[in-house]
């Protein structure tokens, strides 16, 4: 079963979250910030990592550029997940790391749709 | 809630206007294809509006309620292993079988135009395949038209199929909204037309697509529109069906895991 990080400061996101990847038939553990997911990553590195940008303690930016730098920290697909929309902010996160990106809000097709293009799920018939 | 009679004249409106077969059963599907048709028109419901269609034999009308129920749901790259089949061997083929000759490609129920915007991003995305392009997108809805040549879309809209990467590339945010790059906007040509109308006034075309609009025509709707795009096809050329699609007799499977048919 591939595991998924969810790194959000808040709960309701990570509980919407779960649900939709739990569905799509992930592993999950949560984070509340970058720090704790920096953790995490240390003792075990996740297949996809759902982030937030805008946290306390250590904000998604600095959490993926400091992630791709630790031994392993590549291998993880880094999915941001924020309400920052604007184009140059989402260039600014993938020149970080990151693999793809998510607007809030967003919904469980939109989801399925990034993790499938990372070849984190199987294609499924239109 | 629209009436039994009314929902039954509504799927003969469709079938005899654009062969498309409408369930009379499916109420929820009717009224939320025909909802912001009814509120743009200033009808109180879905249910006004058809019985005004009905009762006026308003053409245009008709028109706006049939083309509603014409609506596929528009994705980015729908399909991504189509895209990849056509970037990897079909698309290099057609260059080198036209020699230097325009490479026509038609998108033939485009919708709000994301597939054949998508190919228009690829091919500008791979200059190493270099050709005289020349893109078109056609579909029955004047409305869908309208949006696609706007090339305007809302933050969901960019978000189902489209790569962040893509995105950052051929978009800039206008307001709420997400506006396609004039580039690549301009390299498609746009016209409404209905497939079972004569076709052959428009040429021949090395690539249609026509994805998942086969499966919702009524079956002697299909076998007409099959027998005008395979007529469509020049020589060696290639038509992309959707996967739930019928290829009937008309059509040779190249790779028909993918859709992927030649005449």
């Amino acid at each position: 079963m591939k595991t998924c990080l969810i790194v959000d400061d808040s709960r309701v996101i990570r509980k919407v979250s779960r649900r939709i990847l739990e569905d799509l038939g992930f592993e999950v553990a949560e984070a509340s910030n970058g720090v704790e997911a920096m953790a995490w990553c240390d003792a075990m590195m996740p297949d996809v990592i759902l982030l937030d940008w805008a946290m306390p303690e250590m904000d998604g930016l600095t959490f993926v550029r400091q992630l791709r730098t630790e031994p392993g920290g590549t291998a993880p697909k880094v999915v941001f997940c924020s309400s920052e929309t604007g184009i140059e902010r989402i260039r600014e996160a993938l020149d970080a790391g990151a693999d793809e990106y998510i607007m809030k809000p967003f919904d469980g097709a939109i989801v399925a749709g990034k993790l499938r293009s990372l070849d984190l799920l199987q294609a499924i018939a239109a | 809630m629209i009436s039994p009679a009314d929902r039954a004249y509504l799927a003969a409106l469709c079938l005899a206007r654009a062969g498309l077969r409408v369930d009379p059963q499916k109420t929820y599907l009717i009224e939320s294809r025909l909802a912001p048709v009814a509120r743009r028109e200033g009808f109180l419901s879905p249910a006004d509006l058809v019985s005004a269609v009905r009762s006026r034999s308003d053409e245009r009308l008709g028109w706006a309620a049939v083309e509603a129920m014409a609506m596929p749901e528009p994705e980015f790259f729908r399909d991504r292993a189509v895209f990849d089949r056509l970037a990897a061997e079909v698309l290099p083929e057609l260059v080198s079988r036209r020699e230097g000759q325009p490479v026509r490609i038609w998108s033939t129920a485009c919708g709000t135009g994301q597939e054949i915007y998508s190919l228009a991003m690829m091919l500008s995305d791979m200059p190493r395949l270099s050709a005289n392009w020349e893109l078109f997108g056609s579909d029955l809805s004047e409305r869908s038209l309208e949006k696609a040549q706007a090339g305007l879309y809302s933050q969901f809209e960019v978000q189902r199929g489209l790569p962040a990467r893509t995105l950052v590339r051929h978009f800039e945010k206008r307001g709420e909204a997400f506006a396609l790059s004039p580039r690549i906007r301009q390299m498609v040509r746009w016209r409404r037309i209905n497939l079972l109308d004569d076709l052959s006034r428009f040429g021949q075309f090395d690539l249609l697509l026509c994805r998942n609009l086969l499966q919702g025509l009524a079956p002697e709707a299909q076998v007409h529109v099959r027998a005008a795009l395979a007529a469509s096809l020049a020589p060696g050329g290639r038509l992309v069906l959707g996967l739930r699609d019928l290829a009937g007799d008309e059509l040779k499977g190249i790779a028909p895991e993918i859709g992927l048919y030649a005449a």
